[in-house]
């Protein structure tokens, strides 16, 4: 049975070589997009944290900049 | 309508979304290939080699479908210079791009088994390679030009030329005499393909997409915390 699943009538190094490629790309692809968002994301906390208080106060005024401080993505997914 | 793609009434969205997405596409996934690699039959030509159909199809949709979009977008960024709508398209290219590699090397690897060679100068390969080719220079434009008043402007030109190729991908098979197997699935004539292939199918195309808005919920996030990075230093 698994034998069968490996060597798939001698087709299984084009099946599982296409899969491989397929998955080994996804998982490159979101590496990089997670990193990317990472690295943005302590940038605009660091950024955040060197504001003096009444430019701080501003930011935190408006919604986006507190749903981007709250929803961070650092220790999800 | 188009004020509703503001980032500042989609972002509390975009933000929440990609875990949710993520543990769903995982779990179609898991289900696509239990069903692509174990439970689909073999084809009674093509024996076990079909199976590369599960994750060449349905990425070759999805470049196609993306750039469609991208396409689409972008004509209506020129037009009404709409300035929410570039950070969009920006997104959207990514998986695009990388649905177009896929589709090109895995048709590679199941061409070899299926016509004996891994490159055919056909129609429909090269056609695909072209739109990989507007994929890497929509993408690049972007990095180019990234500082520039100008970089909507080009980039939307980038996407509409590359529209053109569209229909020539899903037509060449039918206008000229190519290696590559006529459309199996078709909106108004249906299905030539049995359901217990078309099921895995389907499954595998479900996960291509979650994982597409995957990314481009991620992309979109970065690109948004991006401009806002900037926005700070002007506070």
């Amino acid at each position: 049975m698994i034998n069968d699943i490996i060597y798939m009538n001698g087709y299984g190094t084009y099946v599982w070589s296409a899969f491989s490629f397929t998955l080994i790309s996804f998982l490159v692809l979101y590496s990089i997009i997670k990193i990317q968002l990472v690295k943005e994301e302590l940038k605009f906390k660091s950024k955040f944290r060197k504001l003096k208080y009444n430019e701080a106060n501003s930011a935190k005024a408006q919604k986006i900049y507190r749903e981007i401080l709250t929803t961070s993505s650092i220790s999800k997914i | 309508m188009l004020k509703n793609f503001e980032p500042n009434k989609i972002y509390p969205i975009t933000s929440k979304a990609p875990k949710y997405v993520f543990y769903i596409f995982l779990i179609i996934l898991t289900i696509g290939l239990l069903e692509a690699l174990i439970l689909s039959p073999e084809d009674y030509i093509q024996s076990h080699s079909v199976r590369i159909m599960y994750v060449h199809v349905p990425s070759a949709w999805l470049s196609l479908g993306i750039f469609s979009l991208i396409g689409v977008l972008s004509t209506i960024i020129l037009i009404f210079k709409n300035k929410n709508l570039p950070l969009i398209t920006k997104s959207l290219a990514p998986s695009g791009f990388l649905f177009c590699i896929i589709a090109l090397v895995t048709g590679s690897i199941w061409g070899k088994p299926t016509w004996g060679t891994w490159w055919a100068w056909d129609t429909r390969i090269i056609s695909m390679l072209i739109l990989g080719l507007f994929y890497l220079m929509y993408l690049i434009s972007w990095r180019i030009y990234e500082k520039k008043n100008y970089t909507n402007n080009i980039t939307s030109i980038i996407a509409i030329f590359g529209m053109i190729n569209l229909p020539i991908i899903k037509y060449s098979v039918e206008w000229w005499n190519t290696l590559h197997q006529p459309a199996s699935i078709s909106l108004l004539s249906g299905s030539s393909i049995h359901h217990s292939m078309l099921v895995p199918l389907a499954i595998m195309t479900a996960a291509f997409a979650l994982f597409s808005i995957l990314i481009f919920l991620m992309k979109y996030n970065t690109e948004l915390i991006k401009i806002k990075n900037k926005g700070l230093n002007r506070l």
